[in-house]
């Protein structure tokens, strides 16, 4: 999951809403799509504008933990894999932008927003990649609890957002896929393999945990964004999900989750596991994670060195378009 | 496997044996007098594309423009492509055992067959830009002459490679031109970027007894051939750009085609095969 802690506005009864807001909330209701030129409470708009600007941020900074290793892939078909990969979250960002777009924020906007750091990406990609299993652990446990979100959000209300996601599943299954690839060769590799496969999943599991967000105990904001159909699950129900659906696959591996009190509860039906640290998870938020600084930082310096590129092609754009303007008045 | 299903494909042998047999047959791979120059001339297509590949990959997430980390990503991932392909045929040619990844992750820097054109650092985004560009407008002409060559092998990876180069080469000169003729200030950054860069193009038509060789089989065009088609599509996107053909000479740097490169090179191959190195005999 790329959005944790969104902001939601306050929670309104059918009685209290006004006609507009009821008719809106009945069509959410029926399963209809909301399409961005039609009415919609302006905290539905902001919401959203949260949600999918912070989905949008974290697949763009989200290219740099992985980039960090395509210089150093280890073999060909590997880097192509990793690049197509990377090419992809970046494919994913465009397509969240132009749906944030489309109520009527721009993406310039938005970037100054995350630049400033008065907007969020999530969490996870504040975590170093220090060895080439990481790509393996990021693809499984990182895109794999991503799509536990995703994969309910293609129902979400929002047209626009939905279309993005339905989009963004089909690759980020592959992207899990692929980095279980990854996870099977270094699991039966050589023992240095093996021991890097076994660390990163030490390093990356509970960081993958933190993604879905605090617990719905704590999470004041969830029940509107549900009513509304922008967030389809609780953070706990999708944790949950995660854990029974990954626990087999470590298993699978040969590789210890880095939790000892992880058991099979036969009367649940579930996996009852440890937390991860809350007070880690807040201050990787408030941006005193191990990346917080590089990853923000580079975001910055890509921006801020790029104006004059930028700056160049709209003033080429402006001469072209009044070269074209003159040359159709001589012609008249 | 729980809920998630085995990523490896089934039947790869199989599937082996069916590319095999779809092969068109190549006199020139087991052509023992020409083997030499055949691999070398091979190494030096692999070798181009992997190390300005590897280049432009060094990109990836830093871009300007979110546009523009997409279409970084996209050029590179084609080079790495191209590189398997090119550096594949050079395996097989060598026919000593070893693999295109072991040519790419197992040779030492003056093994390197590419030109000191691609291998320069990536400067800023003039500089890429401009290095791409030039190389793009020569590798557009020579795989347009390789669909013709008179191995088989080499031009169906000529013809699926001039597919996406076509691309590359379209964009490339497109916002060399947008950048030459946008502000002061990208002007300026273009025109520095062509006098760095222009004195390692000459090395792409500086033809040796490899490329002679190579060329007397009809395997490939002679170099010098390519250069007035070089020059015109250079000389009329400069033009269009704003920008001024540099004075100096623009084969003063050559040599990497023969193994003798910058500095750069070095640091490159450092990094690139640092898992091969460290865990040698491993897979990956």
């Amino acid at each position: 999951m790329y959005a944790q802690m969104v902001k939601s506005e306050g929670m309104k009864s059918l009685e209290e809403m006004s006609p507009e807001e009821r008719a809106f909330q009945e069509r959410v209701d029926r399963g209809e799509k909301i399409e961005p030129k039609e009415w919609m409470p302006e905290g539905y708009r902001k919401t959203l504008i949260r949600q999918i600007g912070q989905h949008a941020h974290s697949e763009i900074v989200g290219q740099l933990p992985e980039g960090n290793w395509i210089t150093r892939a280890p073999t060909l078909e590997r880097k192509a894999i990793l690049l197509a990969k990377v090419q992809d979250e970046a494919g994913h960002g465009l397509y969240l932008y132009s749906a944030a777009e489309t109520l009527g924020v721009s993406r310039d906007e938005l970037f100054e927003k995350l630049h400033s750091g008065a907007m969020k990406y999530s969490s996870i990609f504040n975590y170093p990649t220090l060895t080439w299993a990481d790509m393996g652990a990021v693809g499984w446990l990182v895109d794999g609890a991503a799509i536990m979100n995703q994969v309910p959000l293609q129902r979400t209300s929002y047209g626009p957002y939905s279309r993005a996601m339905i989009r963004i599943c089909k690759e980020e299954s592959f992207h899990q896929r692929q980095g279980y690839a990854i996870m099977m060769k270094m699991a039966q590799g050589t023992p240095e393999q093996k021991e890097m496969a076994q660390d990163a999943l030490n390093r990356f599991w509970y960081p993958s945990l933190m993604m879905f967000g605090p617990s719905d105990k704590d999470s004041v904001h969830s029940a509107q964004s549900m009513a509304w159909k922008i967030k389809m699950n609780t953070n706990d129900e999708l944790r949950q999900k995660f854990v029974d659906e990954t626990v087999p696959q470590a298993e699978y591996l040969g590789l210890t989750v880095p939790d000892e009190t992880l058991t099979w509860n036969e009367a649940r039906g579930h996996y009852d596991f440890a937390e991860p640290d809350w007070a880690e998870f807040f201050e990787v938020i408030k941006g005193n994670g191990p990346c917080n600084e590089e990853r923000l930082g580079a975001r910055r310096k890509a921006w801020d060195k790029g104006a004059w590129f930028r700056d160049g092609l709209t003033a080429y754009a402006e001469k072209a378009a009044a070269r074209r303007a003159a040359s159709n008045v001589a012609a008249e | 496997m729980p809920s998630l299903p085995n990523a490896a494909t089934p039947d790869v042998a199989r599937l082996a044996e069916r590319a095999a047999a779809a092969q068109s047959h190549d006199p020139h791979v087991a052509d023992v007098a020409l083997k030499p120059a055949f691999f070398d001339w091979l190494c030096r297509m692999g070798d181009n594309s992997l190390i300005l590949g590897h280049r432009i990959s060094e990109w990836c997430g830093h871009g300007p423009v979110l546009e523009e980390d997409i279409a970084l990503a996209n050029t590179a991932l084609d080079l790495i492509g191209h590189t398997q392909m090119w550096l594949g045929l050079a395996a097989e040619v060598e026919d000593a055992g070893r693999s295109a990844d072991e040519l790419a992750f197992l040779r030492d820097a003056m093994k390197f067959r590419n030109l000191k054109l691609v291998e320069l650092p990536n400067g800023d985004m003039a500089v890429t830009l401009m290095r791409e560009f030039l190389f793009d407008a020569f590798h557009f002409e020579l795989l347009t002459a390789l669909t013709k060559s008179s191995s088989p092998r080499v031009a169906e990876i000529a013809a699926k490679a001039l597919k996406e180069v076509s691309y590359h080469l379209e964009r490339s000169s497109d916002l060399v031109v947008r950048l030459g003729d946008g502000t002061e200030e990208s002007h300026n950054r273009m025109q520095a970027a062509l006098n760095k860069v222009w004195g390692y193009t000459g090395e792409m038509f500086a033809a040796d007894a490899v490329d002679e060789a190579v060329a007397e089989a009809g395997i490939a065009p002679a170099l010098a051939d390519l250069l007035p088609l070089w020059q015109r599509t250079v000389g009329e996107v400069l033009d269009e750009a704003t920008l001024s053909q540099p004075e100096q000479r623009f084969d003063a740097q050559t040599g990497g085609k023969q193994g003798r490169h910058t500095e750069h090179l070095g640091y490159i191959v450092a990094e690139m095969q640092f898992l091969q190195r460290a865990y040698p005999g491993a897979s990956w």
